[in-house]
């Protein structure tokens, strides 16, 4: 299934998928979403982080949002109460933020399943108190306004139309790098171990080694998803960071089909549209509602709702193919 | 801190940490009997709490009928989520099932935030407001009530689950689902009486702590989490160390808050619960692969 010949359906659909991309932002097209799209090309970015950890080492992580949260902050604060170059900021925070991961990870995945959920989740809790609390820095509760925009020599990203390219460059980068590290000798031990750590040790994978470095991986993605998010907002509060936050990320992954680094886009875009778009037009029911829909898909779609739809487009493919061979 | 001051925090920790206990004792008993930890175990504390602020004050219900209903209310919702929910999501993984359990108590807080607002009530006192001295201490009689309810509840936990035949079973399906299976115990059944019972508990913690320290449509989401990390000290297995658990935890931060921190002010307290459940998990990280392992 995974190891599966990449047809000319494949390469379709994902020139597809850039012509569409590319569109986007023109005002005869989208362009009234395309500060949608940028946060979907953000959330995309954790995803991706996401699903390599859960979908391909089978582990989860209900702290992400913390990562995120570390990439915004060391950015916001490094580039505006510093004014250090952002650029340089973002390469510091992603570098740290990774570090950061690196420390926890040997500890943190000795545990696994529920444990681990719950320890990811402490995690990503301690870090949001730390954004609130350490007001001295972060702003507190408040935040704090006014970081740069990001700029190469004179052009500065100060268009949500510039900015929307600067995101999907970088989101369409890591998934390019995913997908290669997924179909690489590293993406063969990951599936290992997503079957059997017993196994994958047995032939001389070092399981632990893998999972902190698809951590580590997951965590600079997330840094610079967050690096992206201040400088296109100019804003950084906790409240993107908190709980809810990694839950919907989490959720994205799973929508995303988990085992599919171009399902993350997917599940990143379903779920913003869903919560930042459709949800409103319920006004103050749109919570209850959020909860109502995340419990209906894990119920009737626990693999998530991309590899549902895929099987769905790939059996009407498989009839149609057939047909064509009768006739 | 002085002796008096001391012995202040140790009652204030007590009290907290009944509650935790109470809560933690839920998470114990749905996990021990179906291996599911219930995210939106938070949230029946916080319908216990809120119920009985609007059968007693906005309905104008006499207080015990009004605690009693809450309570009956709070158990049936839980049963109510573990039948269409739970029951339902069969083929379900763990990671799905732990995102399911967090839609519901999304679910709850959003209906709830809505038919009762976002701000803070206060249910009656069960008795009088005056504050009991107590060696160089003040104890308020909410307090009391809130400890002796636990320890009430926790032994009649512990006769219901060693000298009922319900209680055995329930005992049967933590040790071995399959063994029970075999020998014709319905693990379903016990599934929603286990899901009940962690609701019923919740909700008396919510009834018995709402007018002491007021409650609002969100206060399940640290609720939960500290309720978690006590069942986390107990192991997940014992309730009797999952309320020890609870009380440590209550004690702990109680204590932490009354210490001159410095720049690490009070403000830190939910903070202390979340790393002392991640020393906990790292800790025994060993035992509990090998749990894993086994189930």
């Amino acid at each position: 299934m995974l190891a599966k010949i990449k047809s000319k359906w494949t390469y379709l659909a994902i020139a597809a998928l850039l012509v569409f991309l590319i569109l986007v932002p023109f005002d005869w097209f989208l362009g009234q979403y395309k500060g949608l799209a940028i946060f979907i090309g953000i959330s995309t970015m954790v995803t991706v982080g996401l699903c390599l950890l859960m979908g391909y080492t089978g582990q989860v992580s209900l702290g992400q949002a913390a990562f995120y949260g570390l990439g915004a902050y060391f950015s916001a604060v490094l580039s505006k109460t510093y004014d250090v170059n952002p650029w340089l900021a973002m390469l510091i925070a992603a570098i740290a933020t990774g570090g950061f991961a690196y420390v926890i990870g040997y500890p943190i995945f000795r545990l696994r399943g529920n444990y681990l959920a719950m320890a990811t989740l402490g995690l990503g809790l301690i870090m949001w108190i730390l954004f609130r609390q350490l007001s001295q820095f972060t702003g507190g509760p408040d935040g704090m306004a006014g970081i740069p925009y990001l700029s190469i020599g004179s052009f500065v990203f100060d268009t949500s139309f510039k900015r929307y390219f600067l995101v999907w460059f970088f989101c369409l980068a890591i998934l390019l790098i995913s997908q290669n590290i997924v179909q690489s000798r590293t993406g063969r031990a990951l599936r290992a171990i997503h079957g059997s750590e017993a196994a994958a040790e047995s032939i001389g994978i070092n399981v632990a080694q893998f999972k902190v470095k698809i951590f580590v991986l997951s965590a600079v993605y997330a840094s610079l998803a967050g690096s992206l998010f201040v400088h296109h907002l100019r804003f950084v509060s906790p409240q993107p960071f908190d709980f809810l936050a990694s839950v919907k990320l989490v959720v994205m992954a799973v929508i995303g089909g988990l085992a599919s680094v171009w399902g993350a886009i997917f599940g990143a875009g379903t779920t913003r549209i869903l919560s930042d778009e459709l949800l409103l037009s319920f006004g103050e029911w749109d919570i209850a509602i959020y909860g109502l829909i995340l419990m209906l898909v894990m119920i009737f779609t626990p693999e998530g709702l991309f590899v549902k739809l895929k099987d769905v487009f790939g059996r009407l493919r498989l009839r149609h193919s057939e047909r064509g061979a009768e006739s | 801190m002085s002796a008096d001051q001391f012995v202040q925090y140790l009652i204030s920790g007590l009290t907290q940490g009944s509650i935790y206990a109470l809560v933690g004792l839920g998470f114990t008993i749905i996990y021990a009997v179906t291996r599911i930890i219930n995210f939106a175990q938070g949230e029946f504390v916080m319908l216990g709490g809120m119920l009985s602020f609007t059968l007693a004050i906005s309905a104008g219900l006499h207080l015990v009928p009004a605690l009693l209903l809450s309570v009956l209310i709070a158990t049936a919702m839980g049963a109510i989520m573990y039948l269409l929910a739970i029951r339902t999501a069969k083929r379900a993984s763990a990671v799905s099932l732990i995102i399911l359990t967090i839609g519901a108590a999304i679910f709850i807080r959003g209906i709830a935030g809505e038919l009762w607002g976002v701000d803070f009530v206060r249910p009656p006192f069960f008795t009088g407001r005056e504050s009991i001295s107590f060696l160089g201490a003040y104890i308020h009689p909410q307090a009391l009530w809130i400890i002796g309810t636990t320890i009430v509840v926790t032994i009649l936990l512990h006769l219901f689950l060693s000298y009922t035949m319900v209680g055995k079973a329930l005992k049967a399906c933590a040790i071995s689902p399959r063994a029970a299976g075999l020998v014709g115990i319905d693990a379903k059944a016990m599934a929603l009486i286990a899901f009940a019972i962690a609701a019923a508990l919740g909700a008396i913690g919510g009834v018995v702590m709402a007018p002491l320290t007021l409650t609002a449509y969100n206060v399940g989401v640290m609720l939960g989490l500290k309720g978690f990390v006590a069942a986390s000290i107990g192991g997940f297995k014992n309730p009797l160390a999952t309320v020890a658990g609870g009380i440590v935890l209550g004690i702990v931060e109680s204590l932490a808050v009354g210490v001159d921190w410095g720049p690490f002010t009070s403000s830190y307290k939910d903070a202390i619960a979340l790393v002392v459940l991640l020393l906990i998990l790292i800790l025994r990280s060993g035992r509990l692969a090998a749990e894993e392992r086994e189930s």
